[in-house]
């Protein structure tokens, strides 16, 4: 039984790193730069981790814009959707690592991601409202040899162990600098 | 002063330890900081009762003989019940002890009525000697509060409440302050869920004889995290989940991440943590039906967690008046000066044997599940002393 996900690998780098935390600290690194208007290219390939520098087999690049109702040229998806991008990939890879570990073979799995935005906070329409995702809800259809309340359990460990959804749901400090 | 054993504490666990002790005819002296049953007389809550029945909660030496043993035992009955036990027992109280160190000859205690010299010593010094209390930075105006320094509700100032922590001590402080008038905000974050009573029995009548209590520390998946599992969502005589404080008017919120320019910042992921713990109890529930051989008895109703919870509560805007840190317990190892601590507190220790001659007792899932309970004691001193007594030879 096999999704693909090399849950042995995982589970040795997790007994190693309990030993050695200063291995286990990584930065992931994003390096953006504007178009016109407002589209910016993004583009991502090293990182740092297990103590030295790293970095992707190819790098990846990511348009950003906004769509033509808010008058720009719609070059790529808005910033906020990348959100959604980052949260179904990060929920989807635990069901999956976690479907692994209990030896659970995956046929399918399918998820919808919407995040609910009172845009008048962007734009200063109103300061009682936030700039933010108000609410963000994910449905999964999943098909799997498992009964509905294991694959329930696979969901719920997922958001357990998932960095995107502890990053959306919990406050993190950010500071933004001036070279 | 020389003794082949000196047992730290004379709580459940030094008291079970001495039993086993004499059993076997080892000279030994159970050395006590207070009186018998300290933390039960000084550093409980007043309406604090046991999370077992009367019936389940005996001691080596000493069983619940009352007219009450499907009842729980308030903290006079829980005193009552250690003092029965430490008849015979060496017990010297009033004896601190502030260093425990590795000599030639095994090891050496310092305390306040001078040195003792030990062959083997068992800490029993209990697992909830210090309230944990995350360091949050509070605005000055919101009285914090422990459940060390919590009695009851009429001694919090008026206004709102925030209880930070769902486990039993969470849920029952809340349930209580709630019913004081003042409103609670309980902050929920990964908790474990138990009805009072499933199939007209006891949950822990469950527990106690569908071995659940029975399985090995060493049979466990994730020992390290049996071992820092909250307390379950329990108190004496009807059941205290979320949904019953909800129906009470408690309001839930997340766990308490951050508390960030005078306002609390609390977790969005509360849906999940309730979704955990309802699928545990059903797990749970569903090992129950197994082992008993019958169709699955009743099952029940998901956590209600309100629709948008807040997760931004202003703690400067005289809304809350008081924050109670049901955040845990840690043990005190401050006067041991042997090197078998972790970074994070924990004693290093395989079933209570910690190294040479050196044992531990009343410990969260020493050797069993049910070693977290009053009622397991018994088998864990049995083992851990009979370790110690094989050494001896």
């Amino acid at each position: 039984m096999s999704n693909g996900v090399n849950v042995q690998a995982l589970l040795d780098a997790r007994e190693v790193l309990k030993g050695a935390p200063e291995a286990a600290q990584f930065t992931w690194r994003a390096s953006s730069k504007w178009q016109h208007g407002v589209h910016s290219t993004t583009k991502i390939e090293k990182f740092f981790g297990l103590g030295q520098e790293q970095s992707h087999k190819n790098e990846s690049v990511f348009e950003a814009d906004h769509p033509a109702i808010f008058a720009a040229e719609d070059n790529g998806i808005t910033p906020i959707e990348y959100l959604l991008v980052g949260l179904a990939g990060c929920l989807t890879a635990g069901v999956a690592s976690v479907a692994q570990n209990r030896g659970i073979k995956l046929n399918s799995v399918e998820s919808v991601v919407e995040g609910d935005h009172d845009i008048r906070g962007i734009l200063g329409a109103d300061s009682d409202v936030r700039n933010g995702f108000n609410d963000i809800k994910v449905t999964f259809t999943i098909d799997a040899d498992a009964s509905k309340a294991e694959i329930e359990a696979l969901v719920a460990q997922s958001q357990k162990r998932s960095a995107v959804f502890d990053a959306l749901t919990n406050p993190t400090n950010v500071t933004v600098e001036v070279a | 002063m020389y003794v082949t054993t000196a047992v730290i504490g004379a709580g459940h666990a030094g008291l079970a330890a001495s039993h086993f002790l004499t059993a076997a005819s080892v000279d030994h002296v159970v050395l006590e900081r207070g009186e018998v049953a300290n933390s039960w007389r000084h550093e409980r809550w007043d309406s604090l009762r046991l999370l077992t029945p009367n019936w389940l909660s005996r001691l080596p030496g000493a069983a619940y003989e009352g007219p009450d043993p499907d009842g729980y035992a308030d903290m006079g009955e829980v005193v009552d019940l250690l003092e029965r036990s430490a008849k015979d027992v060496p017990v010297r109280t009033g004896v601190n002890v502030t260093s425990v160190r590795r000599s030639s000859e095994g090891y050496t205690l310092t305390t306040s009525e001078g040195p003792i010299r030990a062959r083997t010593v068992v800490i029993a010094s209990g697992a909830c000697n210090r309230p944990v209390v995350p360091s949050f930075d509070v605005p000055p105006g919101v009285e914090q509060v422990t459940p060390f320094d919590y009695r009851n509700p009429s001694r919090l100032p008026d206004g709102g409440v925030l209880v930070v922590g769902a486990s039993a001590t969470g849920v029952q402080l809340a349930a209580e302050i709630q019913r004081s008038g003042r409103p609670v905000v309980l902050s929920a974050g990964e908790h474990v869920r138990l009805p009072r009573v499933y199939r007209d029995r006891d949950v822990l009548w469950w527990m106690h004889h569908a071995g659940v209590w029975a399985q090995r520390y060493d049979e466990l998946d994730d020992l390290t995290r049996a071992r820092r599992l909250p307390s379950p969502q329990l108190v004496a005589g009807s059941t205290l989940d979320l949904n019953a404080l909800t129906a009470m008017g408690v309001e839930l919120v997340g766990r308490l991440s951050a508390i960030r320019d005078g306002a609390a910042l609390f977790s969005g992921g509360l849906r999940n943590v309730a979704a955990l713990a309802d699928l545990k109890l059903t797990r749970l529930l569903d090992a129950f039906d197994e082992w008993a051989g019958t169709v699955p008895g009743e099952r029940h109703e998901p956590t209600r967690v309100p629709k948008s919870a807040r997760w931004r509560l202003d703690l400067r805007s005289g809304e809350i008046g008081s924050i109670v840190w049901a955040t845990g317990f840690r043990p005190d190892y401050s006067w041991l000066d042997v090197p078998v601590v972790d970074e994070k507190g924990a004693l290093v220790h395989d079933g209570g044997v910690v190294g040479a001659g050196l044992y531990a007792l009343g410990l969260p899932v020493l050797r069993r599940r049910g070693s977290t309970f009053i009622c397991g004691i018994e088998d864990d001193a049995r083992d851990v002393i009979g370790h110690l007594v094989r050494g001896l030879r």
